[in-house]
């Protein structure tokens, strides 16, 4: 079967700027992406979790996009605008999809 | 002295301080005891609805009069005031950065809405009335904190919009609109529209089992705040753990002025000193992570709910009643 290069690129960012980030991409036609809860995790700032928070500054959620390989300079300029001062991890890594015209 | 403190031991035996005693040892202790998420949630929305509701319907019983938009006024002056002297305390007492101590600030200006809540429920416990319309006056109080920390730090930076915060119109939107204040201040407007013929409908649902529901809402907060402390117990200086203690008490005591100058009830002026002296630790964090994320949110979650929030609820509110009691004559 015939698969085609995109790029996978996974935002992990507080919470409270999912609706700033989702927004910002999707003012540059990025117009598909997953989020995922984060149930925990340990970073710079020390260890925690999901459980017991009882405010959204403290929760993180995981934006995954999967794009054209062309589009993926405009996808991290709008992005880095929105995390500029925040704490987060942006990655990208290469990854295979089946049906192209859908990205 | 000693008759208040008496009295301040007989509020603190009051079954929602001890669940909430509970919920905080057994964090401590390391208990494996938990509240599902979403059930805390749910617990949250009860209780946002029943006081709420109640608010307005004794304000439907007893009316309007001018010490509600009074009420109103020194409210929202309070909230930008706190955060100045909450400022002064943490550069004097502590070695926190200007934005680190703003941010902290913010929260001291800001409430709880739950501290309220339990603030209410003891009066209530005790028999003694409080203006219904002190619900509005948490929901005023909510958010002028905000802008007087974003001040704060403009001003210790020097240059506004550069490492200082951020104030735009959807942050504002998200804070004055926030869930909790929108369904506080609904119900509170339904309350007052409906009035007692409305509260005689629900009273079932929001009169009777709201200190049950209460009990356990207060178990999960001393769960969270307790593991909350014990993950952050190394910030915790001297100096921070006493602000955490001192600023409830100054705050508190701008309340009792600002109550007494209103001429509030007893319970009234309970629960200024109480919004005065809460700490927000739902609405602003939320708020300073995107107008202010620079500041550590660690220091200013484990203070407003590690330190104020148990202390308020354990000795400040029992104290906030003896000394308005001894105050008012109420």
């Amino acid at each position: 079967m015939k698969v085609h290069r995109a790029k996978r690129v996974e935002i992990t960012i507080e919470a409270v700027m999912e609706r700033r980030l989702t927004e910002a991409l999707e003012r540059v036609d990025v117009t598909g992406f997953t989020i995922l809860p984060v149930s925990g995790g340990s970073g710079r700032s020390g260890k925690w979790s999901r459980e017991g928070q009882v405010s959204r500054a403290a929760g993180m959620i995981n934006v995954v996009c999967i794009i054209r390989p062309e589009r993926l300079n405009i996808l991290l300029d709008a992005a880095f605008d929105i995390l500029d001062r925040h704490i987060g991890v942006v990655n990208v890594t290469d990854c295979e999809v089946l049906r192209a015209e859908r990205f | 002295m000693y008759d208040i403190l008496a009295l301040a031991a007989a509020n603190l035996i009051s079954p929602i301080i001890l669940f909430f005693a509970l919920g905080f040892a057994a964090a401590m202790a390391r208990s494996d005891l938990s509240v599902p998420e979403a059930i805390a949630k749910g617990m949250s929305l009860y209780l946002l609805l029943a006081i709420g509701f109640k608010g307005g319907a004794s304000v439907a019983a007893h009316g309007v009069d001018a010490t509600l938009i009074l009420s109103l006024i020194a409210g929202v002056i309070l909230s930008f005031i706190l955060p100045f002297v909450a400022f002064g305390l943490l550069r004097k007492l502590t070695g926190l950065s200007a934005i680190d101590a703003a941010a902290v600030a913010a929260h001291y200006g800001s409430i709880s809405i739950v501290t309220f809540v339990a603030a209410s429920s003891v009066l209530s416990y005790a028999g003694i009335m409080a203006e219904g319309y002190m619900v509005a006056v948490a929901a005023a109080m909510e958010a002028p904190a905000i802008l007087s920390a974003l001040w704060l730090v403009a001003r210790a930076s020097g240059s506004p919009g550069q490492k200082g915060g951020r104030m735009d119109p959807r942050l504002l939107r998200e804070i004055l609109l926030n869930g909790s204040i929108v369904l506080l201040i609904g119900s509170f407007a339904i309350g007052a529209t409906t009035g007692q013929q409305g509260l005689a409908k629900i009273e079932a649902f929001i009169v009777a089992p709201f200190q049950g529901v209460l009990c356990l809402f207060l178990l999960d907060m001393g769960l969270v705040a307790g593991r909350g402390l014990r993950q952050a117990r190394g910030l915790l200086r001297p100096g921070v753990f006493a602000f955490g203690i001192l600023m409830p008490l100054i705050g508190a005591s701008l309340g009792l002025a600002a109550g007494l100058l209103l001429g509030l009830s007893a319970g009234g002026v309970v629960l200024m000193m109480t919004l005065s002296a809460s700490a927000s630790y739902i609405a602003v964090p939320a708020a300073m992570r995107v107008a202010l994320p620079e500041a550590n949110p660690a220091i200013y979650l484990t203070l407003a709910l590690g330190i104020t929030f148990p202390f308020n609820l354990t000795l400040g509110i029992p104290i906030y009643m003896a000394v308005a009691q001894a105050v008012t004559g109420g």
